[in-house]
């Protein structure tokens, strides 16, 4: 009885995977600030939002590990896959940086999947679609919350003005890899699950164009993007971040709660 | 995990048929559920002539289930907030369906162990399933469950969590302790994930406000 659409099973653990670990990554991005926020509404809101993006990735895993149907479960593809078995975007694994940086970074992010989620909504498989119903609505704060920031910041004092400056720069070679379109997500696109990437660039570009205007700040084009991520090539970073974030699991394999 | 929508099609009409509710109302629609052509829409794969008995056994283990308070915010029922689905003897076991809320909540996996507890501690053999689809809002909170987050001093949700007014939160929030309208937002992400952080402008007071989602 359940509607999953006749696909490929790698393509759509794959394209499941690519989500998953964006969320994962992100999340556990965020969640670093827990604690050293600049106001305690941030410390509150980080996590928060960490906590939306962890629970996301979840449910992608949950569903990507039954659609694998080898007995793998979401802790096995959380936290005991290699490094080059993880498929996230570059832009996600980055080091936070500063305020700006992880806040820029947070609503291209959430630009982007505001506009995935609500292609997904109408998805030929049942558990994406169930997914995207959810999503769309928690991203739309995570969107909001980012975008008041990017505008305070932006056209707030010289300083933060700055940051928001340098952090658009440091992120610009990062913005194409998220709408790389190959094989896979071709096939996904096809089949009805999930839009394809390369379709959403325009929402994208109108949401950002409408918050970098109130912003006073300009998209800043790069001669070529950053990528690899989607086939497990990553940057410097993810090492780190993976040593911390499979730590338990390597330690404690099968740990449970 | 093996729940998804294999049972959602039937569980969709009735919480949909649902319009408010609390414990009486949802155990009284489980009763009518036993007529097989309005439970059962699709080929029954449970209990469409169920035996007297087992309806009893049914509407206790949903009672059970109703009963278990949500552990964030125990003022109210998981019943109360629309996230037990469903409660049905399958070969002598009481299968509960919960809903999980918000993606990231926490609870969930307490609240499933809770209402496994609620149900063994009634004397059944018990399993929980995780329902995904169709995906729970907070317009699934009963009037009741409404109430009770009032008098707890959490404003309920704005209504219509499709409406991208009351997402972008440019609703009237109105206080729970003095009723005023006049409402100010001070944090967007509250205490758990599932709250706002609201002013009251009339009687200075801040409170939680359950997000809309
Ligand atoms: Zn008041």
């Amino acid at each position: 009885m359940t509607a999953r659409a006749k696909i490929d099973q790698t393509a759509l653990v794959t394209i499941l995977l690519r989500l998953a670990d964006d969320h994962l990554i992100l999340g556990h991005r965020l969640s670093e600030w827990c604690g050293h926020a600049p106001m305690l509404e941030e410390d509150l809101a980080m996590p928060n939002m960490a906590l939306d993006l962890i629970g996301q990735a979840r449910s992608l895993y949950q569903y990507a590990a039954e659609a694998e149907g080898e007995g793998r479960t979401e802790d096995d593809l959380a936290y005991l896959r290699r490094e080059r078995e993880y498929l996230n975007c570059l832009m996600v694994e980055r080091e936070n940086g500063d305020f700006a940086h992880t806040m820029l970074r947070q609503f291209y992010f959430a630009a982007f999947m505001q506009a995935f989620w609500d292609g997904a909504l109408e998805s030929a498989d049942e558990t994406v679609a169930a997914i995207a119903g959810k999503a769309v609505k928690e991203v739309a704060y995570h969107l909001r919350h980012a975008g008041e920031w990017v505008v305070r910041l932006g056209d707030g004092t010289e300083e933060s003005r700055r940051r928001m400056e340098q952090a658009v720069d440091a992120l610009a070679p990062y913005v194409d890899e998220l709408f790389e379109a190959d094989a896979v997500s071709d096939a996904v696109a096809e089949a009805g699950i999930a839009p394809d990437p390369a379709s959403l660039r325009k929402s994208f570009e109108r949401t950002v164009g409408a918050v970098f205007a109130e912003a006073g700040l300009e998209t800043q084009a790069v001669p070529y993007g950053q990528t690899g991520g989607r086939r497990g090539l990553h940057g410097e970073a993810m090492g780190y971040l993976l040593t911390e974030l499979q730590y338990m699991q390597r330690t404690y394999p099968g740990a449970v709660w | 995990m093996s729940v998804r929508a294999e049972f959602s099609l039937p569980l969709e009409g009735r919480v949909a048929a649902q319009p408010t509710g609390g414990v009486a109302s949802m155990a009284a629609t489980f009763r009518s559920d036993a007529a097989p052509e309005r439970a059962h829409p699709t080929p029954a794969r449970s209990v469409p002539t169920l035996p007297s008995r087992g309806r009893e056994d049914a509407a206790h283990a949903y009672a059970a289930a109703a009963s278990v308070p949500d552990p964030e915010v125990p003022c109210v029922t998981i019943a109360d907030l629309g996230i037990l689905r469903s409660v049905e003897i399958e070969n002598g076991v009481a299968v509960a369906r919960v809903t999980p809320t918000y993606s990231g909540c926490p609870a969930v996996l307490a609240i499933e162990l809770a209402v496994e507890a609620a149900l063994r501690e009634a004397g059944f053999e018990a399993r929980v399933e995780r329902v995904v689809s169709p995906p729970w809002t907070t317009d699934w909170i009963t009037e009741e469950g409404r109430e009770r987050l009032r008098a707890y001093g959490i404003a309920p949700p704005a209504k219509a969590s499709n409406s991208v007014r009351a997402l972008f939160g440019e609703t009237d929030v109105a206080c729970p302790k003095c009723g005023s309208h006049e409402t100010s937002r001070v944090a967007e992400f509250g205490s758990t994930a599932c709250k706002a952080l609201y002013r009251c402008e009339s009687c200075k007071e801040p409170f939680d406000y359950f997000k809309c989602i």
